[in-house]
């Protein structure tokens, strides 16, 4: 096989049509104007001593980091979403050194809540989760991704980042349109159809939410529920990270069960962090944390199950009951 | 003993993650000492102190603060290899955005906020763009989408670093932090090492303490705008 040529050494033109990102790349750098020539490295070696004092690089570095940045662009585009299909998490132990004695296999498609209070441990396991542990953190937990030692260099890539988090406390704070800033985080992904994926999520965000926005709402006017229900959406058809966490999906303005299936259906393994019985039980099953380990693991039975079933109907009722006080009714009859 | 060097805007929350770290260290037997360069003044020594670090503290006043460590940061090894840490941490704010403390050969870690904006990794120089680790910050206030963005505009100026988040709150991240440190290369001396970058020159009439606007007395190093 031919090798391939550098991409420094590809026909300029041709460089910029086939890969448009690297006109970004270069305005990253401050080089958005470079010096005539036939190919990038050219145009980089023509580039004057006093401009790259003033950009602060230096020129021999150059030519390797475009390299190790179209490398990443190359890791980018390979479609990874199909090689997750589990990730093993074999216990390690508590704080004070008892031993978990569990192995938890999670697949895409599934729902694991966890449960405990504020310190017992929650945060390690997922922290564990994301650095692949390798018996290596203070829990001496390991981690298996398709029941194999994942390869090192993995901890590393920030673009095959296992865990994508979506808490309560997140805000949007950058100043752009819903649609703006759905485009840019399309484009970040390197995706081949940025205008396509951004109608989407924002038609799949205001299925979820109660109240309709549109594109070109500012995303810092959203409100609470508008918010999580774009931020649910993006993560579902954006995010390549295969572990999705949610820490507690608020009551106010969002379809949650429609979410939850929706990320469900994105083959996301879902982790979520939840004392609200209709949410905790809607899981295959649910982690108890206490003194910094896994104390047990219940499965959801059959008989929780009915329950779930029950407190559902008492939050329909509920729910009928703050949508009449939103439109002004007495309360006063039977609900 | 192993020479870090760590620098970032203000606010960036280096001090956060330094302890974090030191933390995760101390408890693996790993003892980490810290000096602090700051301008006009720092309360962050007793911070350290107060969690067990020793640290010392240089106001650089009114000199340009990586000139001043660049000038201190010998003795600070010294200072370092004769209280018998494993490692030592020199923490600097980089405060014109285009000075980076980075030494070659020795570990570089710049850290970043995800609320400082997205725009950010293109302003930032040579302390960011030849860092070996770049740390993220302020990731569990921000949403996933600009979490990504972010960090893919720090692939864009900077594509061959290791990219870590950290919660100076929570902690989360800092052991991991940790063990990246305990990584870096013995360090027995730092004379005759060369920085990775060189330091904006200055130099003009307004360094050596002019203080009247007018093109009569500007000298040395002097650069005009381009307005038309």
């Amino acid at each position: 096989m031919p090798m391939k040529t550098p991409y420094a050494d590809l026909p300029l033109e041709r460089l910029f049509h086939e890969h448009p990102h690297v006109r970004d790349f270069l305005a990253a750098l401050g080089l958005a104007e470079l010096p005539a020539g036939p190919t990038l490295a050219s145009c980089l070696a023509a580039l004057d001593e006093e401009r790259l004092e003033d950009v602060g690089l230096e020129r021999q570095e150059l030519l390797a980091r475009f390299a190790a940045y179209m490398e990443g662009v190359e890791r980018l585009l390979r479609p990874q979403r199909a090689t997750i299909g589990s990730v093993t998490v074999i216990g390690g132990r508590d704080k004070s050194g008892a031993a978990e004695n569990f192995t938890l296999e999670l697949r895409p498609g599934e729902v694991t809540c966890i449960v405990g209070p504020t310190g017992s441990g929650k945060s390690r396991f997922l922290a564990d989760i994301e650095w692949l542990a390798q018996g290596d953190s203070p829990t001496g937990r390991r981690v298996l991704i398709n029941g194999a030692v994942p390869d090192p260099g993995r901890r590393y890539a920030v673009d095959q980042k296992l865990v994508a988090q979506l808490s309560q406390n997140m805000n949007f704070v950058m100043d752009l349109s819903a649609e703006e800033f759905i485009s840019l985080h399309a484009e970040s992904r390197m995706v081949a159809e940025p205008a396509a994926v951004t109608r989407t999520i924002l038609d799949l965000a205001n299925s979820l939410a109660g109240e309709q926005f549109t594109p070109a709402t500012p995303v810092t006017a959203l409100s609470g529920g508008q918010s999580r229900a774009l931020m649910i959406a993006d993560v579902a058809c954006l995010s390549s990270s295969p572990i999705v966490l949610i820490d507690e999906i608020e009551n106010a303005g969002i379809d949650r069960k429609r979410a939850l299936a929706l990320l469900a259906d994105r083959d996301k393994i879902i982790l979520m962090a939840t004392h609200d019985p209709i949410l905790a039980l809607m899981g295959e099953r649910r982690l108890v944390f206490k003194n910094g380990g896994v104390a047990r693991i219940i499965a959801t039975s059959a008989a929780e199950r009915a329950n779930l079933a029950r407190f559902e109907e008492m939050d329909a009722r509920l729910t009928a009951v703050r949508h009449a006080l939103r439109n002004g009714e007495e309360i006063a009859g039977e609900f | 003993m192993r020479l870090i060097t760590v620098a970032g805007p203000p606010s960036s929350g280096k001090t956060a993650i330094i302890c974090k770290a030191a933390e995760a260290l101390r408890a693996e037997g790993v003892s980490v000492g810290v000096v602090k360069f700051d301008c006009l003044s720092s309360g962050d020594q007793a911070l350290y102190e107060r969690r067990g670090i020793p640290a010392r503290t240089g106001l650089s006043g009114n000199l340009c603060p990586d000139h001043f460590f660049v000038s201190n940061i010998e003795e600070c090894l010294a200072w370092g290899v004769r209280s018998g840490f494993d490692l030592l941490i020199s923490e600097s704010a980089g405060l014109c955005n285009r000075c980076a403390p980075h030494i070659k050969d020795v570990c570089a870690v710049c850290v970043i906020d995800n609320l400082s904006g997205v725009e950010t990794p293109r302003k930032i120089g040579p302390m960011l763009k030849m860092a070996d680790i770049v740390v993220v910050t302020k990731g569990d206030i921000v949403s996933q989408a600009e979490r990504e963005v972010f960090a893919h505009r720090v692939r864009q100026v900077n594509a061959g670093a290791v990219i870590i988040h950290v919660n100076g709150l929570t902690g989360q991240g800092g052991h991991e932090l940790g063990r990246l440190l305990r990584g870096a290369a013995p360090v027995v001396a730092v004379e005759g090492r060369l920085l990775r970058f060189s330091m904006p020159a200055a130099l003009c009439s307004y360094c050596l303490g002019q203080r009247r606007i007018g093109a009569d007395f500007q000298m040395g190093n002097v650069k005009k705008m381009e307005l038309e």
